[in-house]
Parts: structure tokens; C-alpha cells; sequence
């Protein structure tokens, strides 16, 4: 098997005297749909941030395909194939739906800004590639309609479709996506999971999914793995989790009993 | 030829053959018209850093005087060497005043570099803090230098700039800018300036993005300082104090952050108005306050500036969820 596309040895991050993420081991092997779930304030966003470049880690090592992704810069941890979306969605408000994914289609520029400037060398055949990929991803999840909206015009579910699709631009191969059902009604949700496990399988993705609506975790994930004050305090398929007490305990134990209960 | 560039060329092309008839025209209404071209300059430059960027410069001012500074030191220093006193021909004091031009761009470019990348790296609103301070010590240094004329500034710059050149520079920043922020490269400005973590998060460089801007805006406020000597052909340190600063910024809040044609507008605008008031010039600076305060009330987006956004979604007969 090939080195996993992301792979979290003993890692910790202590915040003051709060150790947010404690110890954990964690793999995605490539081609695999993993979830992570866990009570509020468990530290789910918190790995996602170490992951993605925006905090290090105190102490452990986050890799993929076997390169060490600590110190890098967020941007650093994007060119080397991991994209994420935000719990609280995050669109480029003065740029519009189009031109957020379109701004995302950098990586992939192959011409400078400085034939951005003349115009030349190149330039027109790169933007007009560069808009052909944005009008393709458009219209392969519906957002065409809404192409030269404001971006934070859309309705909701859009702008979380929206963002999913802005990742892609960066051409990932490994998605992290932090709540991408929040504040969705149970048919948005249908469609959300109808689109993971379409990204899943036609963009050959990895995904690790952060997800509080158990419906979507246990309807599209084929490995869950649970995170309670910053511990992994269990890992298995979606029904072994169901069944798992400790995994229980935990959502029990939450004042606002999110998630299990109500699903 | 890309379209962009033909838009430049004709531009120049029309620059040169006003400054032709320049003759004809009132020396009076010349001088306004200059000024106008030198403070859309500086105005449609800042633009790419406090409004398409959105990094909040206090500095342009002491940009301009390095660039004026060091394109009069070209001019003079060169000048009597090359041309002795005769003088040289028009096509040589041309040629010459370009280079002095250029040197003063790169040079303040230089200068942006040296500013931007210690302060730019930082989160946070650290850039107006150092720009600020950056003014004031620049202003100080040439108060202090006595080659450089200290206090009383340089004086007697040859008379080098014409219609020409001023339109020609403020057609290259309005085609820089407006080029740079359309492209697939140049909207990672609007995207900086909207949310930098989510910029990172798609593999923008921020920090690079905001240098980047930066520098092209201390080029052109170097190239508007070399026009402004030769315009004015004396110099002072004071002459690029805080206040130039503050006007500027005045232009491109009250334009619009990151909206050239109305930072054009509002730089014509605010060049103009002071010569309608000559009567009441020195309360210029009152009214550029009363001007501020009144716009944050009553047009936080800027007089020239309009939500898009709401006009879209009225004209399609609905309330933008996103206001
Ligand atoms: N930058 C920070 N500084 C201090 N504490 C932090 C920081 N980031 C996260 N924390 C803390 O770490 C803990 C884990 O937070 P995190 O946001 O990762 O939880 P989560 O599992 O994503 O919760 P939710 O389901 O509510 O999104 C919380 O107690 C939080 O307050
Ligand atoms: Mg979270």
C-alpha cells in the first residue's frame, strides 16, 4: 500500500493550560472517506487547523505521502494537495461566485503576473483555460445559474456547495471538510451526501469529514473516528461506532446531548 | 495587440498631442490639470494597496518625496554633466528626464520593499503604524541632509514636466492596476483583502500578494513625486508630509476602496475643489475632515462606489441575503 495521505503521529497542541488535541493517531489513506466526530469544544476544527498549516502541532508530526507538513505555511499545505472549507463558511465577499472559484485556479496559473500585465506570452490561452475549468466546475454542481452573483448572495446551502467547489479548484487530493451539513434541512443533507460521495468517487478524493449531523457521517463515511477533549477515544465503521459505550458515554455526558440523540 | 495595451497607447497618443497645444492654454488651468494628473496618479496607486488589498498605508507621501528627491538629483546632477550649459535638445532632456523618472520609481520601489517586508508579514494592522512612522523619518532624514538642500529643499529642478508625461504615467498606473486586479493572478488582491486565512486556504500567497501591491504603489508614487519636482521645480521636505498622505487616502476613501474609475473621480475632485476655494484655502484641511466624517456617515462605501450587490439582487426583485 501506498505511504496514507495523511498521517497524524502523537499530536498534541496545548493551548495555555488547555491541551486541545491530545496525543492522537490518525490515518487517511488515500481513496479513503473518514470521519471525525466528537461533543463540541472536542477539538475537531482544532486538527483540522493543525493540518491545514494554521496552527503546529507542540509536539508530533503531521505527514502526507510520507512529507513531513509541520512549519509549512497554510498556503505550502495547499500546494501539496490538502484543501479544507470552514465551519463558519467563508467566501470572498466582493468577488463573485465565478470569480471565487476562479481565484482558486492559481495554483494551476501557468502564466506570471507579469504577463498578467501585457497581456502576452500566453496569457489569453491560460485565462481562457482557467475559465473553461471554472465554467465546468459550475455547471457539475449546479452553481451556473448563480455564476456572476455576488458570492455571499447565494442561499445557504449554495455557499457551502460553493466553497466545497472552491477546494476543488485547488485540484486536492485530500478534502477536509469542517461541518459542511451545518444549518442544512434533512433534504439539503440528502443532496450534501449525494454530493460527498460524488466528489468521493468521480474526483478519486480522499475525504476527512468533520460532521455533527450523524445522518451524513454515518450515511457517507466508511471509518469514523471519534475525538473527546482532545482524545481519540475510539475508531471503527459507523455502526461499530453506534454501538461503541464510550463513544456513547461522551454524547451522553454533552449538556446540549448534539448530534446522537437527535438523528 | 491586446486590447488593454491599444487602450494605453491611445491613451499616450492623445496625452502627447494635448501637450502640443499646450501653448494655447492658460498657464493657470495647465497647473490645474497637472496637479489633477499627478494626484490621480498617487491616488489610482494607493487604490491597489488600501482599497483592492485592503493594507492600510499612511506612507505614499514619503514614497513620492523619495522618488522626487532622486529623479531632481538625476535631472541636476546629470544634466549640468551631459548638457553642460547649452542645455541639450528637447529629445535629450526627454530621454533624460525618463531615466530620472525611472530612478525615482525603482528607487521608492526599493524603499517599499524595505518597508513592506518586515511589516506585511504581520497580522494585523501594523502597516499604517510603520508607513506613518516611515513618512516621518524620510521627511526628518532630508530635512537634515544638507546636499540635499535640508530645510529649504532642492531648488531650481529643471522644468521637465508637461501634460504629456503626467498622462502618460497616470494612463501606465490606471492600465497597471486595472490590468493587474482583472487577471486570474490579480483578484488574489480582492481576495486578500476580503479574508486572508481563506485566501491562504486556497493556496494564496498573502504575504506575497501584499508586498506585491505594495511596491508597484511605491513605483508609481516615486514616478508622481519625479513629475511633482519637475513640476513645482523646488522641493521641500514638507512638501510630503502626513497631510499629502492623508489627502490621498481622502481620495481613494471617498472614490471608493478598490473602485478606479471612482478614485480617478474623486482625485480629480479633490484637486479642483481647493481652486473653486482659493478664497477659503486655508481651510482646505477642514473641509477635507468635514468631507471624511460626512462620507463615513452617509457613504461608508465611498461617493462613487455602489453596492453591487443590492443592485443585483433588486433588479432581480429581491433583498441580497448577504446585507
Ligand atoms: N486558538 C485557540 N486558543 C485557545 N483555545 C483554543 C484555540 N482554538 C481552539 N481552542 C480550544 O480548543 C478546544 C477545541 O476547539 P475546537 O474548535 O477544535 O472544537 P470542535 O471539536 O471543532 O468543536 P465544535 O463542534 O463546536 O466545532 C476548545 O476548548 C477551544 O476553545
Ligand atoms: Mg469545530
Amino acid at each position: 500500500m501506498s505511504l496514507p495521505i495523511l498521517e497524524l503521529d502523537k499530536v498534541t497542541i496545548r493551548f495555555g493550560g488547555l491541551t486541545a488535541v491530545d496525543a492522537l493517531d490518525l490515518t487517511v489513506q488515500e481513496g479513503d472517506l473518514v470521519g471525525l466526530i466528537g461533543p463540541n469544544g472536542a477539538g475537531k476544527t482544532t486538527v483540522f487547523n493543525l493540518v491545514a498549516g494554521v496552527y503546529q502541532p507542540t509536539s508530533g508530526s503531521v505527514r502526507s505521502g510520507g512529507v513531513d507538513l509541520v512549519g509549512r505555511r497554510v498556503n505550502e499545505v495547499v500546494e501539496a494537495g490538502i484543501a479544507r472549507t470552514f465551519q463558519n463558511i467563508r467566501l470572498f465577499k466582493s468577488l463573485s461566485v465565478f470569480d471565487n472559484v476562479r481565484v482558486a485556479c492559481n495554483l494551476h496559473r501557468t502564466t506570471s503576473a507579469v504577463q498578467a500585465l501585457v497581456r502576452m506570452g500566453g496569457y489569453h490561452a491560460d485565462e481562457a483555460a482557467i475559465t473553461r475549468r471554472v465554467d465546468e466546475l459550475l455547471e457539475l454542481f449546479h452553481l451556473v445559474k448563480y455564476r456572476d452573483w455576488p458570492a455571499t448572495t447565494l442561499p445557504y446551502g449554495e455557499q457551502r456547495r460553493l466553497e466545497i467547489v472552491r477546494c476543488l479548484a485547488t485540484q486536492p487530493k485530500l478534502l477536509l471538510l469542517d461541518e459542511p451539513a451545518a444549518g442544512m434541512n434533512p433534504s439539503e443533507k440528502d443532496e450534501l451526501m449525494a454530493l460527498i460521495k460524488r466528489i468521493h468517487s468521480e474526483f478519486r478524493l480522499s475525504i476527512l469529514l468533520v460532521e455533527h449531523s450523524m445522518k451524513v457521517v454515518m450515511g457517507v463515511c466508511q471509518r469514523v473516528a471519534v475525538l473527546d477533549y482532545g482524545e481519540k477515544i475510539a475508531e471503527g465503521t459507523p455502526a461499530e461506532i453506534q454501538r461503541d459505550p464510550k463513544v456513547i458515554e461522551a454524547y451522553l455526558g454533552e449538556p446540549h446531548e448534539k448530534g446522537f440523540a437527535h438523528h | 495587440m491586446p486590447k488593454p495595451l491599444i487602450a494605453l497607447v491611445a491613451a499616450i497618443l492623445l496625452a502627447s498631442g494635448v501637450s502640443h497645444f499646450s501653448g494655447h492654454i492658460d498657464p493657470y488651468y495647465l497647473d490645474v490639470v497637472t496637479g489633477v494628473g499627478i494626484n490621480v496618479i498617487l491616488a489610482v496607486s494607493l487604490n491597489l494597496v488600501n482599497g483592492y488589498t485592503g493594507q492600510f498605508s499612511l506612507g505614499h507621501a514619503g514614497f513620492m518625496s523619495v522618488g522626487a528627491y532622486l529623479s531632481a538629483a538625476v535631472t541636476l546632477l546629470l544634466g549640468q554633466k551631459l548638457f553642460g550649459e547649452a542645455g541639450g535638445t528637447e529629445l535629450q532632456q526627454g530621454l533624460l528626464f525618463l531615466a530620472a523618472l525611472v530612478v525615482g520609481g525603482l528607487g521608492s520601489a526599493a524603499a517599499g520593499l524595505a518597508v513592506g517586508i518586515p511589516s506585511l508579514r504581520l497580522k494585523g494592522d501594523y502597516l499604517a503604524l510603520v508607513t506613518l512612522g516611515f513618512g516621518e523619518i524620510i521627511r526628518v532624514t532630508f530635512q537634515n541632509v544638507e546636499s540635499l538642500g535640508g530645510a529649504l529643499g532642492l531648488n531650481g529642478i529643471p522644468n521637465y514636466t508637461t501634460v504629456f508625461w503626467v498622462y502618460s504615467v497616470a494612463a501606465l498606473a490606471v492600465f497597471t492596476v486595472v490590468c493587474l486586479v482583472r487577471s486570474t493572478y490579480g483578484r488574489g488582491f480582492l481576495a486578500t483583502h476580503d479574508d486572508e486565512i481563506a485566501s491562504e486556504a486556497v493556496g494564496l500567497d498573502t504575504t506575497r500578494y501584499k508586498i506585491v501591491a505594495f511596491v508597484v504603489g511605491a513605483f508609481f508614487a516615486g514616478v508622481a513625486g519625479g513629475l511633482y519636482g519637475h513640476f513645482k521645480l523646488t522641493i521641500t521636505p514638507t512638501g510630503f508630509d502626513f497631510t499629502k498622505s492623508i489627502e490621498i487616502v481622502v481620495m481613494v476613501i471617498l472614490g471608493g476602496m478598490g473602485n478606479t474609475p471612482g478614485v480617478i473621480l474623486a482625485a480629480i475632485l479633490l484637486t479642483v475643489l481647493p481652486e473653486v476655494l482659493r478664497s477659503v484655502d486655508e481651510y482646505r484641511m477642514v473641509l477635507y475632515s468635514l468631507l471624511l466624517i460626512v462620507l463615513m456617515l452617509v457613504r461608508p462605501k465611498g461617493l462613487f462606489n455602489f453596492d453591487y450587490a443590492r443592485i443585483f439582487a433588486r433588479l432581480r426583485g429581491g433583498r441580497a441575503p448577504g446585507n
